[in-house]
């Protein structure tokens, strides 16, 4: 059996340096993003004060770009680092989207970030914003790929256990791929990361207005944040919705654990929009409850049930059960391959295996299991009700203030008067880290709500780890630390640095001439 | 040969050219970062040999990350032994790979000396290190790990990290060291001008020579290490489950295929060949042809080590049955299909792109043209 101190340690290294990653993602995701738009602008009207723009909001890109590429390689290395078995179990279906998007995606970001900064003097306008255009196009894809990828552990299409080498296989690639999931939760996020960049160039040109420097590029950096940042935050909200709609499709107990539903309740369900969910009692005290609302969310019907955390888990007892049956049979056809009865058995319960499989942490011998530790296996399949419950809550009250503020300031920005009330400016400065929590907490509840599973009803999360020891892990989690902290105060540093020193404009003078000259000089070799 | 064969083939034929890319294209920027204490005295100089490699590291850093996730797609149970089996080395790397992005950006970022030496020093660690770690992650693939599976397949790894830095696999290490540090000084030979030019060809001349003479030594040595063959086949379209093979342990016999497929020769050849002529081309004017020398030696030693192994992609020194072949270590057949039509229909279309780039940003960098550039280079 595995030791759960192991488990314990690999998972709190893999979120917290997940969490880490993805604070630098998310404002790559929306400054590209926003670059783009400013630099065509540039390029369509000529005004050298989009180009001053696009270099200053560029130099603090950099500087987080950094960040994301060497934080954004632990990722790849530690699923075969820390989580070795899980590599095994699926990587024939898991590790082609996270190939694909080096290939399509990670190449053309990098390659072309390079020519981004590097390629000002060397480029004409045109050729410029087509480099920034498909950096901002690769980054984009990027999140593409890896959301596939991560919608398959919510939702594992297209794919079946194979016998004979021990793992799930790919049957349907183009599932894998179009995973309903997948896609909701790609523009889910995408979005998320332009709310990020949105209130990034938000808030700093807010710092610039109210100490009255840098003025008219932040006006107009102000503007265009506004604009695009109530369009990101409108459908982050409407695409979290759809994501909501599909996990409770295939994850039935994520959404209980969220709403803290303990009991079905008859359809169509009220909607918890606070209160403090009891564990020991099993419900929830001083609700406040809006009738219908749930139900219709989840449901999208008047009469769609939505079902209960208690019942769920009468579900997953019977799922065990037959899990066993398909663990006996697997065993029974290692010893005899060929016996006819083991195999129409395993083929009718395979689909229960993983269910089978929770029940690993408390015996070796699956298919003995008492009935105590079935029921401790089922419970084991209700996430941590509390942390999720306000986690969610905590998001969604995020998204709608984003949206409120977004609209507030084009409302503001529509009449030309951004600079007109220094307390709306104070409150964009003070929403700076906003989204950044609503970001993180949003992912807690797409992976904390997966627990106990890494790849929803196939594999649970303490089978997934590597053979290592706990002294390797520990090793390895302080090292993180101890250098994740030393480049958080680095970059801090250099952003708080760069933002005071703020942009360089150049004089204004015709932006062709110089544009096409190149400030290096070619040798002919 | 059925298509599950052909397609463990080219995958294994795409494994190589993904590693002889890393070698090449990240090799190159880990090269000039090894070089760059020795080849830059001033600061200026320092930023030359940065602003060298400073617009195209990233890219070329994607060839490590495709690797990476190729190698998860296409042969999963290599990643999940390889990378968690090495897991402190592994570690090492990661945190020295940290290092060179933000090294890049943030040193330039600040004008104090501390600030930039500070900055050099990662950089520096971050071409040393994973040039040392991939080579003896090499040496130790080719004398087989200890590592075994249960019935679940479940890998168990009975090896210690400073077991790793035994005396063949830190040979094989400096091999790798030296090669990188030769591609990397016919890099800057072609890149710069005036001193840094004139000590990189002279760094590069000697580290040409330390490669030709360790890995030649490198060769003796392998001819008496042992080697593994399978003697129960379970066929190369079988399922891929290496414990249905039966493996023996060949004392002596590491080189065992160059006698048995003598065109495999090619590879070592290659390499001779590719680091000889970079050393005599560097002292010519033809820095393009040094940098293609340099390459293809480069190349030659990483398939070098993959054709000694052939069909082994990781053998096993605890539990010999339970190594890893190109006939039992793969996908399945549908996502090796899959791989095989997404990088046929990509892979052009980034090595284009890739090409242009470097087509833009073509020529020398010198002292005038990063103070022409002030406020964008490194």
């Amino acid at each position: 059996m595995i030791a759960m101190d192991i488990v314990t340690l690999s998972r709190l290294q893999f979120g917290l340096t997940a969490l880490y990653h993805f604070l630098f993602v998310p404002l790559t995701l929306g400054l590209s993003v926003l670059l783009a738009i400013m630099e065509s602008v540039y390029v369509t009207t000529g005004r050298t004060i989009w180009r001053d723009a696009v270099k200053f909001w560029g130099v603090l890109y950099g500087i987080n770009f950094a960040m994301g590429v060497a934080t954004g390689i632990t990722m790849e290395f530690q699923f075969g680092t820390n989580w070795a078995y899980y590599s095994h179990y699926v990587g024939d279906i898991f590790g082609a989207p996270l190939a694909i998007e080096g290939l399509m995606a990670f190449f053309l970001e990098a390659t072309f970030v390079g020519l981004f900064f590097f390629g000002w003097g060397r480029l004409t306008r045109i050729q410029h914003l087509l480099a920034t255009c498909l950096m901002a196009l690769g980054t984009n894809l990027s999140a593409l790929w890896i959301l596939i990828a991560n919608g398959w552990m919510q939702n594992p299409v297209g794919a079946r256990f194979d016998l004979a080498t021990m793992r799930m296989e790919v049957t349907d690639f183009w599932a894998v791929v179009f995973n309903p999931v997948a896609q909701a939760k790609f523009v889910h996020t995408i979005s998320a990361g332009y709310v990020v960049g949105s209130m990034f160039v938000l808030s700093i040109s807010a710092y610039y207005l109210l100490t009255g420097r840098h003025r008219a590029i932040a006006i107009r950096s102000m503007t265009v944040a506004a604009s695009f940042g109530l369009a990101s935050a409108l459908s982050v909200v409407v695409l979290g919705d759809e994501s909501g709609y599909m996990a409770s499709l295939n994850q039935k107990m994520k959404v209980a654990a969220i709403e803290a539903a303990w009991h079905t309740e008859a359809a169509p369900a009220a909607f918890t929009v606070i209160g403090i969910p009891d564990l020991a009692t099993r419900r929830t005290e001083y609700a406040v409850r809006i009738p219908y609302l749930l139900g219709m969310i989840a449901t999208r019907s008047l009469d769609g049930k939505v079902a209960g955390i208690e019942n769920l888990v009468g579900v997953a007892k019977r799922r065990i059960a037959s899990g066993m049956l398909a663990y006996g049979a697997m065993e029974s056809l290692r010893a005899h391959p060929a016996d006819p009865t083991a195999l129409a058995t395993f083929k009718a319960h395979v689909g229960d295996l993983g269910y089978g499989l929770l029940l690993k942490r408390y015996t070796p011998d699956v298919s003995q299991a008492t009935p105590a530790q079935i029921d401790a296996a089922a419970w084991d399949t209700v996430p941590p009700v509390l942390p999720l419950f306000f986690s969610f809550r905590l998001m969604v009250a995020l998204g709608f203030y984003f949206i409120a503020l977004f609209a507030t300031m084009f409302w503001q920005a529509s009449k030309r008067q951004l600079e007109r009330h220094r307390w709306l400016l104070r409150l964009c400065l003070w929403s700076l880290p906003l989204p950044w929590v609503a970001a993180e907490v949003g992912w807690y509840v797409a992976e904390g709500g997966r627990q106990p599973w890494t790849i929803d009803g196939v594999l649970p999360t303490f089978l997934s780890v590597s053979s290592i020891s706990a002294t390797d892990v520990v090793i390895s989690l302080a090292g993180f630390v101890l250098l994740y902290s030393g480049l958080a105060v680095v970059e801090m540093f250099l952003m708080l640095r760069a933002i005071r020193t703020g942009p360089e404009t150049s004089p204004a003078r015709p932006p062709r001439a110089s544009a096409v000259r190149p400030a290096v000089p070619l040798a002919a070799d | 040969m059925s298509t599950y064969e052909m397609l463990r083939l080219l995958w294994w034929v795409v494994l190589g050219v993904l590693l002889i890319g890393i070698a090449v294209m990240d090799g190159f920027d880990m090269g000039s970062a090894i070089l760059l204490p020795f080849v830059g005295r001033t600061d200026m100089e320092r930023r030359v040999v940065i602003n060298t490699v400073g617009p195209v590291w990233e890219g070329n850093q994607v060839w490590l990350i495709l690797g990476g996730g190729a190698i998860f797609a296409a042969w999963p149970p290599l990643y999940a032994v390889a990378f968690s089996g090495f897991y402190l080395a592994m570690l090492l790397l990661l945190a020295s790979l940290i290092l060179r992005p933000v090294g890049f950006k943030f040193r330039s970022k600040l004008p104090g000396a501390r600030w930039r030496a500070t900055w050099d020093s990662a950089l520096f660690i971050g071409g040393l290190v994973p040039a040392l770690v991939f080579g003896v992650a090499f040496g130790n693939v080719l004398q087989g790990v200890p590592f075994r599976f249960d019935d679940m397949l479940r890998m168990t790894y009975a090896g210690s990290f400073f077991g790793l830095f035994n005396p063949f696999a830190l040979l094989c290490g400096l091999v790798s060291v030296a090669m990188l540090t030769l591609h990397g000084a016919s890099w800057l030979a072609g890149k710069t001008e005036g001193m840094v030019q004139v000590r990189a060809r002279r760094a590069g001349g000697i580290a040409g020579i330390v490669v030709l003479v360790l890995f030649a030594l490198g060769g003796v040595w392998a001819a008496r290490l042992d080697g593994y063959a399978i003697v129960h086949f379970a066929g190369a379209d079988a399922p891929s489950n290496p414990l249905l093979k039966q493996v023996a342990r060949v004392p002596g016999g590491l080189l065992a295929n160059y006698a048995a497929y003598p065109w495999m020769l090619a590879a070592p050849v290659l390499g001779f060949a590719g680091v000889l002529g970079a050393i005599l081309l560097l002292r010519t004017r033809h820095p393009g042809l040094t940098f293609v020398a340099s390459g293809l030696g480069v190349a030659g030693i990483v398939a070098t080590a993959g054709v000694s192994l052939f069909p082994f992609l990781l053998p096993s020194s605890l539990d010999p049955n339970a190594g890893l072949t190109v006939w039992d270590a793969s996908s399945s057949a549908a996502t090796l299909a899959i791989m095989a039509g997404v990088t046929a229909i990509l892979l052009p279309i980034v090595l284009a792109y890739t090409a242009w780039v470097y087509h833009v940003l073509r020529g020398p960098v010198t002292a005038a043209s990063i103070e022409a550039d002030s406020h964008t280079a490194y």
